[in-house]
């Protein structure tokens, strides 16, 4: 085998190898990618109808029921506006009324956001970045509404 | 008092480094001898008051020292002692230290082991770990001194996390830093090479233990902890692809692959420039995950520590570092250049290739990790990647390496052929199709093409290493074999092990949340699960409520669990799941929330096949490590060559 044989078949296979993952992860990243929004942007209609999001605020305190069965019914707010939410399971530790939590899902046609995974905070004092951003974001809208005469909600 | 000693050792140790990175490495530039002497002592020296420090945050939390802000944030006095000890590390500044004090251990064990080590490139070593413990105890002193003191001092501490108090977790963090800080020696041999422009085979040689410790520690550390998350939080799972997860896993696979590039520098002499650039990049991602888990840019468990200063810091020392390197790199990687030949059918194409997909499927973690905080900061919308990116990209990426395994341990350094490879592997590529197809539809008593596949790649790992360690114990026996052999042969068997695991949890599982009556009874894998009810419990620094499942098999009794729903006297709740351990299979139940009145619970139940598999692959793997680092070849050489130098010496 010649020299120049040889360069290029280990080029050739450094191609493929290059290639195959290149592909594999922008297939992968475009399937599997949840974007975060609050539930103010979900008021506003923002969020995608048919793909999975994750909606994350504070959960509205005395709206957790939880009956009978697995079902637990609550509501995430950002303190402008407020999202119901479904989740049939065992929830985390953590999840608390009046702290935060992210759910991960898609909204129902009824309006409610079906989750499929919840996430609560892992120690007393965390809060996770994309929830205090959301709560701060809603807080200021709050005072904007406020200040056009809106009521708030 | 203590703690004053604890922080004035800590500034010795301060001044101490900073004198052993600067005479030794300017001395070996000029070849001043005497500067190149000090080097040894003071790396001793710096050991000693970094162990001073430690011992003495060690005393405050055993005392209870609550003036400290640290012991007082970590601990308190109805804490037992294990953890009180285990808390030291237990957040920001302690594991820190601790941080710092393994670098000074690794630095000190160099001294002590590298006796066949030249002076100058000695020197030149101890002054490039001593300029990395200038950077951590920079960054202690300046931005998270561990023995801050609190006044006026509180009466009782606060808690350690509840999750953090247990045995498992007492040893996870150790064990990973000291595979992260391990992989600082083969950087510094890396650097102290290329700053005197010797790469040979002796200089692989010196790294190959190094980097194979710090590759067992990770490994153990890194499945310690995904047993830790099976069975402590509650979700069953055994690696989630957290970021921090990966920030281990990232310089676990760019370790593995310096493994092997190191072992065709040192036996061929290629592959000189890149085995440099991994260990650079093996280095640098452990300090990348230090800098991920530390600077509280991530949503996790681990990130406790979220001030803009300390990210400020590790930021720039990463730059530091990985900037430094690659531009030394950048100068003098062009005189290293290997004139070693070889076919493209080889051990060493083979190991290039393992390389090659090693650092692809390190790349495209790393990928997944960083872009949504790359978005993040480019205001472009908040995402995040879930674990199927990871195992959409990650399985398909390292299987055809599975595959490549058991040819490149048959191939021949050199130059090989398809022709003769062929007939050596004939026989595994049958048996092992044969095995893996068979092993789902007879073991498990259902096909699955995912199963068979994995289960084929298995067999194929374990027929191979089987036939190359008959190969190569023809005419001499099993005994006669080399212990890096033996390293070979379990580390690639443990990862069969581990892919068996893997495999057969991923498929065969199964998992449900139901809602469970006082007496009533659920079915699931053949075993039945009976609920008989929750009572009170009472623990130290816990009360909570505590179940009972009975678990039958065919009307006989397999196990009782007894899982718990805890409420820590800090607050914060935890589960701990009731297990049924076996090797395979395991049995696993978690508390949910009680619901109604009449005693019924939510409760989550797992069956989960060869579970088990996945960490005890994970230790024959480090067991490989450990052998092929006993190998005598290290252990010859260093004193053949130390009797050369003597007998130098004399005639000198």
């Amino acid at each position: 085998m010649k020299a120049r044989h040889k360069r290029l078949g280990f080029l050739l296979v450094g191609l493929v190898v290059l290639g195959a993952a290149s592909w594999l992860v922008f297939n992968a990243l475009g399937n599997n990618l949840s974007y975060f929004f609050s539930p103010t942007e979900v008021a506003e209609n923002k969020v995608p109808a048919d793909h999975v999001f994750r909606l994350g605020g504070l959960v509205q305190p005395g709206s957790v029921e939880r009956g009978e069965e697995l079902t637990v019914r609550f509501e995430v707010t950002d303190n402008a506006h407020t999202v119901k939410v479904a989740y049939t399971g065992i929830l985390p530790d953590l999840f608390k009324e009046g702290q935060g939590v992210i759910a991960q899902g898609r909204m129902g046609p009824d309006g409610v956001f079906v989750a499929d995974e919840v996430l609560a905070k892992h120690d007393e004092n965390y809060m996770s970045p994309e929830v205090a951003d959301a709560l701060e974001k809603g807080h200021q809208k709050g005072i904007a509404d406020m200040a056009k005469g809106n009521k708030p909600l | 008092m203590i703690p004053e000693i604890g922080h004035f050792a800590l500034v010795l140790a301060l001044v101490l480094v900073l004198i052993q990175s600067f005479f030794p490495l300017v001395g070996a530039q000029k070849g001043i001898a005497s500067w190149v002497a000090i080097a040894k002592p003071v790396a001793r020296l710096q050991l000693l008051f970094t162990a001073i420090a430690f011992a003495c945050l060690t005393w405050s939390f055993l005392e209870s020292d609550f003036s400290v802000l640290y012991v007082a944030s970590n601990s308190n006095t109805s804490l037992p002692i294990l953890y009180k000890v285990s808390g030291v590390w237990g957040a920001h500044e302690g594991s820190l230290l601790f941080w710092a004090l393994t670098l000074s251990v690794w630095t000190t064990a160099v001294t002590l082991f590298g006796r066949s080590i030249p002076p100058v490139m000695m020197a030149r070593v101890l002054s490039i770990l001593g300029l990395l413990s200038v950077g951590f105890l920079m960054f202690m002193l300046f931005t998270s001194n561990p023995f801050e003191r609190l006044v006026p001092p509180p009466l009782e501490g606060k808690d350690l996390n509840p999750l953090l108090q247990d045995p498992g977790l007492a040893l996870h963090p150790p064990l990973l830093y000291m595979g992260y800080v391990g992989f600082a020696v083969p950087f510094a041999f890396a650097i102290a090479a290329m700053l005197g422009g010797r790469l040979d085979a002796a200089w692989a040689r010196w790294s190959r233990p190094w980097t194979q410790v710090a590759w067992v520690s990770l490994t153990l550390g890194i499945a310690l902890g995904s047993w830790w998350a099976y069975y402590e939080l509650g979700w069953g799972g055994w690696w989630f692809w957290d970021p921090v997860e990966n920030a281990s896993f990232m310089p676990w696979l760019a370790g593995t692959a310096l493994m092997h590039s190191l072992a065709v520098t040192e036996k061929r002499g290629a592959f000189k420039a890149w085995t440099v650039l991994l260990a650079i990049f093996a280095f640098s991602l452990s300090l990348l995950g230090m800098f991920l888990v530390r600077s509280g840019v991530l949503t996790s468990v681990h990130a406790f520590a979220s001030d803009p200063a300390r990210g400020m810091f590790i930021l720039v020392f990463l730059v530091a570092v990985v900037g430094g390197s690659l531009a030394l790199y950048a100068v003098r990687a062009s005189k290293v250049r290997s004139y070693v030949r070889f076919d493209l059918v080889s051990k060493e194409s083979a190991l290039l290739l393992n390389n090659v997909i090693l650092v692809v499927a390190c790349a495209a973690v790393l990928l997944g990790t960083l872009y949504p905080l790359l978005l993040d900061a480019l205001d472009m919308g908040k995402i995040s990647v879930g674990p199927p990116y990871f195992n959409a990209v990650f399985i398909p990426l390292t299987a055809p390496l599975v595959v490549l395994m058991g040819i490149g341990a048959m191939a021949r350094w050199k130059r090989d052929s398809l022709k003769n490879l062929w007939p050596k592997v004939r026989v595994s590529l049958v048996a092992s199709v044969v095995f893996g197809v068979l092993y789902p539809v007879v073991v498990m008593q259902k096909f699955d093409w995912l199963a068979a596949i994995g289960m084929v790649l298995a067999f194929w790992v374990f027929f191979t290493t089987l036939k190359v360690t008959r190969d190569q114990a023809r005419g001499r026996g099993l005994g006669g074999l080399s212990l890096s052999h033996w390293g070979m042969a379990f580390g690639h068997i443990g990862l069969a092990v581990f892919i068996v695991g893997i495999t057969l949890t991923s498929v065969y599982s199964t998992e449900k949340d139901l809602r469970l009556d006082v007496g009533q009874s659920h079915e699931m894998g053949g075993y039945q699960f009976l609920f008989k009810g929750a009572t009170h419990l009472q623990g130290p620094n816990y009360s909570g409520d505590r179940g009972e499942v009975v678990i039958t098999r065919e009307g006989e009794q397999i196990a009782v669990l007894h899982p718990e729903k805890r409420n820590y006297r800090s607050g914060m709740p935890m589960t701990e799941a009731g297990i049924d351990a076996g090797l395979t299979r395991d049995l696993f139940v978690a508390l949910g929330e009680p619901l109604g009145s009449e005693g019924a619970w939510s409760v989550r139940l797992y069956h989960k096949p060869y579970v088990r598999w996945i960490w005890l692959g994970s230790l024959i793997m480090s067991l490989g490590g450990l052998l092929s680092m006993a190998d005598k070849r290290y252990r010859v050489r260093a004193r053949r060559t130390a009797m050369d130098k003597a007998a130098v010496g004399a005639t000198v």
